[in-house]
């Protein structure tokens, strides 16, 4: 508690410094303040509570590129921690101040007034209205095409930030003329500026069918591809959302993804990659195959199974887990053929003990079984059925042994198979209820073989013989 | 007469025999009339009933007949109806037949193209397999990029460290110590200080404060570096010589305070001089109009004589914003804007002169 104190008479004393008369001495006092509200959210509280803002934004308008630096570095450090503070900030007017800040000629004041607007506009959306509104977004939309590439790295940032809250918010920046400039610096070399167009696009695309077909237009196909092979591991992933956004939408958009081939490059970005950044990537596969099962089975033909497979084994976070069960579910889910090209890599008896595991997450069990289902209620591959029917719990019992029922009545080498391979034994052993749908799965497959078969291998078959050894009458 | 006579002794007995008579004959009437009456009743019943008997056979006949053609009809409607629906299901089934089969061919060869299929889904895994590659040369090409940044960066790095090293070079005399006697070749290094120029101890120019970014603000790596307020110094200025004065005093020299002496200090003008103004200004402002007086009243005499503004006006309504003092006719304009004023300059002609050597210029 006393250092708090002291850490706000700190502030008191640096008050009156910023109204000295020496520019330097009022340029560190601010640039003080700024740090030391930077790290610690009461200081940012105690710099609002005690009127420094105002001056500030008064002073904004009139000094040197010095001071107007250190004066947006303030308002940043004081509007990043809540939104509250953003709004006290916004409140004493210092929207407009730090809008003409951006139409200085220093390439420095204008990153530093456009990093104050994204870290305003990060928190909520009526702030980022509220930077709109102040006509920020045109100016923007010029920073970009300076030359500076920090410039054009903030710019990229609070377009960012500024679209990702809504579709309306969004769309403005589109009228703004963004999409053309940010598509053409997804070429530019810099790994970190790349990171944050990538993430503006996909904050524009994500909001509805017609922003995604804009920026489809826009033609960074398959330019973005290119950035699925970059060494750095986020613009990786921030590509591989920008994919994502765009492939969610219709079956179209992702016919066009499949099209360009993006459907290879994501894969071999998930192959490469390890943990949270393969997540994107994931997710898009999932989504491309959810659409229908012609998309579905180009995602098979790609290859995209195997770096799922190896996903669900490896990750160790149960939301990545969860993601890959699904998009495995979404693969398998559409036609025999798909369920079969799943099976066969033998990843059911993975997503059976995801779901069984009781260290897993609600989630992850959740999206286990739901995959499970699909797959199975299609699944007629018999040969990856046979190991589950010995682990499986009840409910998903009923799947696999419903599939049994409908696939060996008619193929006589399955039921061959089937009886060798002990499976008769065990669905003898299951216990259903009577009336029961599983009951009835259970009565088709026994109606399938000869009655003795069935009874040989019912249980305690050996126990019935023996009791006839023992009642029988010797012929004499 | 007999028959009177008989008639006559009979006359006593008439009124007894007529009465009589009368009575057996009433008696009898109703009897008779009764008999009579049902006689009649049967006969007449006998007569109707033949009579209904004949309207319900002619009845019964038309009825029949009405039937009978009703009933044709409706069967007649009845079979077409059954022909109809007849031809109707021959029909259905033709057109199922057709329609199976074109149901068929189309979805196979549009819908669920098999063979569309199939060529698809081979032309996205060679696609996929170009893209790859593709993908797989530009990372390669980043690779070796980054590796060739890397190299020369070092290259530099060793080249500089060898040109600060310069004096490590061996002599005639003194072998260096990348030079030693017992090696076969000199040191690569050794190589590399004998191509080096030496580096001047000139002190490095600190860097502009424009250069460290952002990034460094909030952390606080190094002190902020704001210039102070000197201007920048004027390019190729020679380095001025010789034993100079101690800034400190050469800035105090230089901006001392004026002192100014008591004469000085004191206003420009004595008294008498901003007496000799003041009456001057009172004069000035007294003064009606600016003709001297003239000694002998007949200077001015050629002169006309000037109204004054009260007379030199015509009297009258004032045309100040009422009469307009240039006729407009807006059917003759060539154009809806007025003309400019100041037209923008040629470009080709600012060039006129300047492009050329000093012999063609225009003086």
């Amino acid at each position: 508690m006393s250092q708090r104190q002291v850490l706000q008479g700190v502030i008191s004393l640096l008050r009156p410094l910023l109204l000295d008369v020496v520019p330097t001495i009022q340029q560190t006092a601010a640039l003080a303040l700024g740090r030391l509200a930077y790290f610690n959210d009461d200081l940012a509280e105690a710099v609002v509570k005690e009127d420094i803002l105002p001056q500030l934004v008064c002073s904004l308008s009139e000094q040197n590129r010095f001071y107007k630096k250190a004066a947006a570095f303030v308002l940043r450090a004081v509007g990043k921690h809540s939104p509250q503070l953003a709004q006290a900030i916004v409140e004493c007017g210092a929207l407009e101040a730090l809008v003409i800040c951006l139409e200085d000629f220093d390439p420095g004041v204008k990153e530093g007034a456009a990093w104050a607007l994204g870290y305003i506009a990060r928190h909520n959306s009526e702030l980022s209205q509220a930077v709109v509104d102040a006509g920020a977004v045109p100016l923007l939309v010029l920073c970009i095409q300076e030359p500076e590439i920090a410039l054009k790295r903030i710019a990229a940032s609070t377009l960012s930030d500024i679209s990702k809250h809504s579709p309306e918010l969004a769309q403005t920046v589109v009228d703004a003329g963004a999409i053309a400039y940010l598509a053409q610096m997804i070429l530019n070399p810099d790994a970190k500026l790349k990171c944050q167009v990538l993430s503006a696009l996909s904050q524009i695309a994500k909001h509805s069918v017609d922003l995604a077909e804009l920026v489809v237009e826009a033609e960074i196909f398959p330019v973005v591809l290119t950035c699925m092979k970059d060494s750095d591991e986020y613009v990786k992933k921030n590509g591989a959302t920008l994919i994502r956004e765009i492939a969610k939408h219709s079956p179209e958009l992702s016919q066009f993804i499949v099209n360009a081939g993006g459907v290879a490059a994501v894969i071999d970005c998930i192959g490469s990659c390890k943990g949270t950044v393969r997540l994107p990537g994931i997710m898009m596969l999932g989504y491309v195959a959810a659409h229908s099962e012609n998309l579905s089975m180009a995602v098979i033909v790609s290859k995209g199974i195997p770096p799922l497979c190896t996903c669900l084994l490896e990750e160790h976070e149960d939301h990545i887990k969860a993601a890959a069960a699904w998009a495995l579910g979404q693969i398998g889910r559409h036609t025999p053929e798909h369920a079969r090209a799943v099976a066969e890599t033998n990843v059911l008896g993975t997503l059976l003990s995801m779901y069984m595991d009781i260290r897993s997450s609600e989630d992850l069990q959740l999206k286990a079984k739901r995959a499970l289902k699909n797959i199975l209620q299609k699944c007629t591959y018999l040969p990856a059925l046979e190991p589950l029917l010995h682990d499986a719990p009840p409910n998903i019992m009923k799947h696999i042994v419903g599939q049994f029922s409908k696939v060996l009545p008619h193929d006589s080498k399955a039921r061959r198979l089937f009886v060798t391979s002990g499976g008769l034994k065990k669905v003898q052993e299951i216990k259903a209820e009577p009336g029961s749908l599983l009951q009835e799965y259970i009565n088709t497959i026994n109606n399938c073989y000869p009655e003795e078969v069935v009874r040989y291998y019912s249980p305690g078959y050996s126990e019935m013989l023996l009791e006839r050894v023992e009642n029988y009458q010797p012929v004499l | 007469m007999a028959a009177l006579v008989r008639l006559e002794t009979r006359l006593s007995r008439l009124r007894e025999e007529y009465f009589l008579k009368n009575r057996s004959v009433d008696e009898d009437r109703k009897i008779v009339y009764k008999a009579a009456v049902k006689i009649q009743s049967w006969f007449r019943g006998c007569r109707v009933r033949a009579y209904l008997r004949y309207l319900n056979k002619m009845a019964i006949s038309i009825q029949k007949w009405w039937r009978g053609y009703q009933s044709r009809r409706y069967f007649r409607k009845m079979i077409k109806t059954a022909y109809f629906i007849m031809k109707m299901n021959f029909y259905n089934e033709m057109a199922v037949r057709i329609q199976k089969r074109w149901r068929g061919y189309y979805v196979r060869k549009y819908t669920h193209n098999y063979y569309a299929l199939k060529k698809y889904l081979e032309a996205i895994s060679l696609n996929n397999e170009i893209v790859r590659n593709e993908l797989q040369e530009y990372a390669e090409m980043n690779e070796k990029k980054k590796k060739k940044k890397d190299l020369e960066k070092k290259e530099k790095e060793k080249k500089y460290k060898a040109r600060k090293m310069h004096y490590l070079l061996s002599t005639e005399q003194i072998a260096g110590i990348y030079n030693s006697p017992f090696r076969k070749f000199p040191d690569p290094m050794e190589l590399l200080l004998r191509q080096s120029k030496p580096l001047s101890h000139r002190q490095q120019q600190p860097k502009s404060p424009f250069t460290y970014d952002l990034y460094d603000w909030p952390t606080c790596k190094r002190p902020p570096a704001f210039p102070t307020g000197e201007p920048l110094p004027p390019i190729g200025r020679q380095k001025p010589q010789g034993p100079f004065r101690d800034a400190a005093e050469v800035l105090r020299q230089r901006y001392k305070p004026l002192e100014p002496t008591l004469r000085v200090a004191a206003s420009i003008s004595s008294p008498l001089e901003k007496a000799r103004e003041e009456m001057k200004r009172e004069e000035w402002r007294k003064c009606i109009h600016d003709n001297e007086f003239l000694p002998f009243s007949s200077y001015h005499k050629n002169e006309k004589y000037e109204l004054s503004i009260h007379a030199s006006e015509k009297i009258g309504k004032e045309t100040y914003g009422i009469k307009h003092f240039r006729e407009v006719q807006p059917n003759k304009w060539i154009a809806g804007k007025d003309f400019q004023t100041v037209l923008p300059s040629i470009v080709l002609f600012e060039k006129f002169g300047k492009t050329y050597s000093k012999a063609g210029q225009i003086v």
